[in-house]
């Protein structure tokens, strides 16, 4: 027996005897990408755990990290959260994908659950927003609200559920105004409000007059009081910016979900689940419509919004064409799950390459 | 390729805003680093000095307040390292990192109530003559006081270290503290003083960022810009006016390349966003060939009776 396979039977054990010891009283661990207090994605994540923490009381007991990096650094923060006695362990963003299927195999006992990534495992739930279904609401706004015609995206990372988000902002803005451009700006970080608004800048100096942000904080929206146009809470209502620069919004909910899965640990019937929801169940919210919008253009969203929500529209039907010419949905065809999920290619229309 | 898109102008006016938060930071981080200590934790004074000079600016309606009171409080976050270090001799690399997760944690402390409150513009200097220049005159002379005085302040930083006598008796320190003490200068207090002037432009620094460039508080709103005024300063090879160029190259490149991705741009988006970190080291390192290395003593201990 070599050492490495003894410190690997050690940790095994460790991991075992902490599941072990924490049978009366769940430990719940929530891992998060940015600081609570960004103000938008980890903000909205934080806020689903105090309301785990609210709804069960003394019968669980929650815990956080936050600003972990994505990476090999997350997967030693997994560790010692699986090795402290967690039962069921939160990891709140894409690039803890890895690090969490790694992990998780370490620890059969320790629940895992993933946010917006792709792989699953016997102690791995999947768990994800249809935030598109939001992006088409916000889309079509921004292509009414376009006076430049031209409308900016800054997006952080090239994976499925960004580039979803791009594609459906753009149908749906092309669908308000055929004449809007996108421009689309790659940050490659997720909370970095500097730099989220130096692209800000940069959009508005290219002539753009409108801009969605998938990013996480509120920089851009900072950015956009000062200088004029509009934009959108990303993740959080981001109420403080309305009417104006502040539109409308995408608000992530995941208290209901948060409670749901923990009450699965406490009844001892927790599995290995894929949840993907939009609208219509509550895990994504539009935010309140500014005044800032025209009557009909705000009619026109919540129509949108409305038709998404009873399943009558899907807002990627066809006829769609992928940006070099080539049909990727006949007329009246919608989207099946798998291919949204793998997204990595934009439609017709928009300028630019995917990252690899 | 349509260059025509991207306006030098406004990009020289955006890059001067964009640097400065560097800027400040890495011409204290200099100066300490002169006297013979490394200080890793320019990024917890930064976002010290971002909440100090946002919370006060804030409750005072006055960014001046706010600036004075952000280089007060890095100051006074460098000194707890100043203590640790030049007394009780503790490892300046273990405790600037300590440095650095104790201001991120007092930051977001201190900035509970401040999230989502708007900070008191800062007003534009308007300099007579100079900003009427056409073309020019807006991009250089129309901006916030804090981005001239970080300009004056390498300047004067460039002249203390190489014209003054506490220059020569600062670097002495740094280069052979033994020589300096038996020369009888006061190692310590010295050393003292450059730790808290690194912490007061750190702070500066930070409070730029949260004042003006990006006016508001946000936890964590640094995001490593500390870590980029560390660099900056070894590629610089410690020298005040390389510094300037460092950081306006660095912040001219991450600027420039999100206009070029805004202008639709056709060279792949991953090269334009490692750019501003690989352009800003190969010019550093190629101007830096055959000139001076670290100071001698950087990251020693100084104790008296040795």
């Amino acid at each position: 027996m070599n050492i490495k396979s003894i410190l690997t039977g050690a940790v095994v054990a460790l991991g075992v005897a902490g599941a072990a010891f924490a049978q009366d009283k769940p430990k719940i661990g929530f891992v998060y990408v940015g600081p609570i207090g960004d103000g938008g994605w980890t903000y909205h994540h934080n806020e689903g755990r105090l309301a785990v923490e609210e709804h069960f009381g003394d019968a669980v007991e929650t815990t956080f990290i936050e600003s972990v990096p994505e990476g090999a650094d997350a997967e030693r923060v997994l560790t010692q959260m699986a090795l402290s006695g967690h039962d069921l362990i939160f990891t709140t963003s894409f690039g803890y994908m890895d690090p969490t299927i790694n992990v998780a195999a370490k620890f059969p006992n320790v629940k895992f659950e993933h946010a917006t990534g792709y792989k699953t495992a016997d102690n791995v739930s999947i768990y994800s927003a249809r935030f598109y279904e939001g992006r088409a609401v916000t889309g079509l706004l921004a292509g009414h609200m376009t006076k430049a015609n031209k409308i900016g995206y800054i997006a952080s990372f090239p994976i499925p559920e960004v580039i979803r988000g791009i594609n459906a902002s753009f149908i749906h803005a092309k669908k308000a105004n055929p004449d809007v451009e996108m421009s689309v700006v790659w940050v490659y970080t997720w909370f970095d409000p500097a730099k989220e608004g130096d692209a800000t800048q940069a959009l508005l100096d290219q002539g753009v007059d409108v801009i969605l942000a998938h990013t996480d904080s509120t920089a851009p929206l900072t950015i956009l009081e000062a200088a004029g146009g509009y934009g959108f809470g990303q993740a959080a209502d981001m109420e403080q910016f309305a009417p104006a620069p502040r539109v409308s919004s995408i608000i992530d909910n995941w208290a209901p979900y948060y409670i749901e899965r923990t009450q699965a640990i406490l009844d001892g019937n927790w599995t290995s689940v894929s949840t993907w929801n939009g609208i219509a169940s509550g895990m994504v919210e539009i935010g309140e419509i500014s005044d800032a919008v025209p009557a009909a253009a705000k009619a026109e969203a919540e129509a949108l919004r409305d038709a998404i929500i009873s399943g009558e529209y899907h807002p990627f039907t066809g006829p769609l064409n992928k940006q070099d010419g080539s049909v990727w949905l006949a007329d009246g065809e919608v989207a099946d799950d798998g291919t949204l999920a793998g997204m990595g290619f934009y439609v017709e229309g928009i300028s630019g390459n995917v990252p690899n | 390729m349509d260059l025509s898109a991207i306006n030098p102008l406004i990009l020289v006016a955006s890059l001067m805003v964009a640097a400065t938060p560097i800027l400040l930071a890495a011409i204290g981080e200099l100066v300490v680093e002169k006297a013979g200590i490394l200080n890793l934790g320019v990024e917890g004074m930064m976002i010290t000095g971002a909440i100090c000079g946002f919370a006060i600016a804030v409750e005072t309606g006055s960014p001046f307040w706010g600036f004075i009171a952000a280089a007060v409080g890095g100051a006074l976050l460098s000194l707890v390292f100043a203590f640790l270090t030049q007394y009780l001799l503790s490892n300046q690399v273990a405790t600037g990192l300590a440095l650095t997760l104790f201001g991120l944690g007092l930051s977001s402390l201190l900035g509970q109530k401040y999230m989502g409150v708007k900070p008191p513009s800062t007003s534009k200097l308007d300099i007579p003559f100079l900003s009427d220049i056409p073309g020019i005159g807006r991009v250089l002379f129309q901006h916030d006081p804090m981005v001239y005085f970080s300009i004056a302040l390498i300047a004067a930083v460039w002249l203390m270290l190489k014209y003054s006598r506490i220059g020569l008796v600062l670097r002495a320190v740094g280069e052979n503290h033994d020589a300096a003490h038996a020369l009888g200068y006061k190692v310590v207090r010295i050393r003292i003083g450059a730790i808290a002037f690194g912490g007061a432009c750190a702070g500066l620094g930070g409070a730029y960022l949260s004042l003006i460039r990006v006016p508001q508080w946000t936890e964590g709103m640094t995001a490593g810009a500390g870590w980029i005024a560390l660099a900056i300063v070894v590629f610089a090879s410690w020298r005040p006016w390389r510094i300037l160029m460092g950081a306006y190259l660095f912040g001219g490149v991450t600027v420039l390349q999100l206009n070029l991705q805004a202008a639709g741009l056709a060279i792949p988006v991953e090269y334009l966003s490692m750019s501003p970190y690989l352009i800003t080291i190969i010019v550093l390192v190629i101007i830096n060939r055959s000139t001076q290395s670290a100071p001698a003593e950087l990251g020693q201990v100084f104790h008296a009776s040795h």
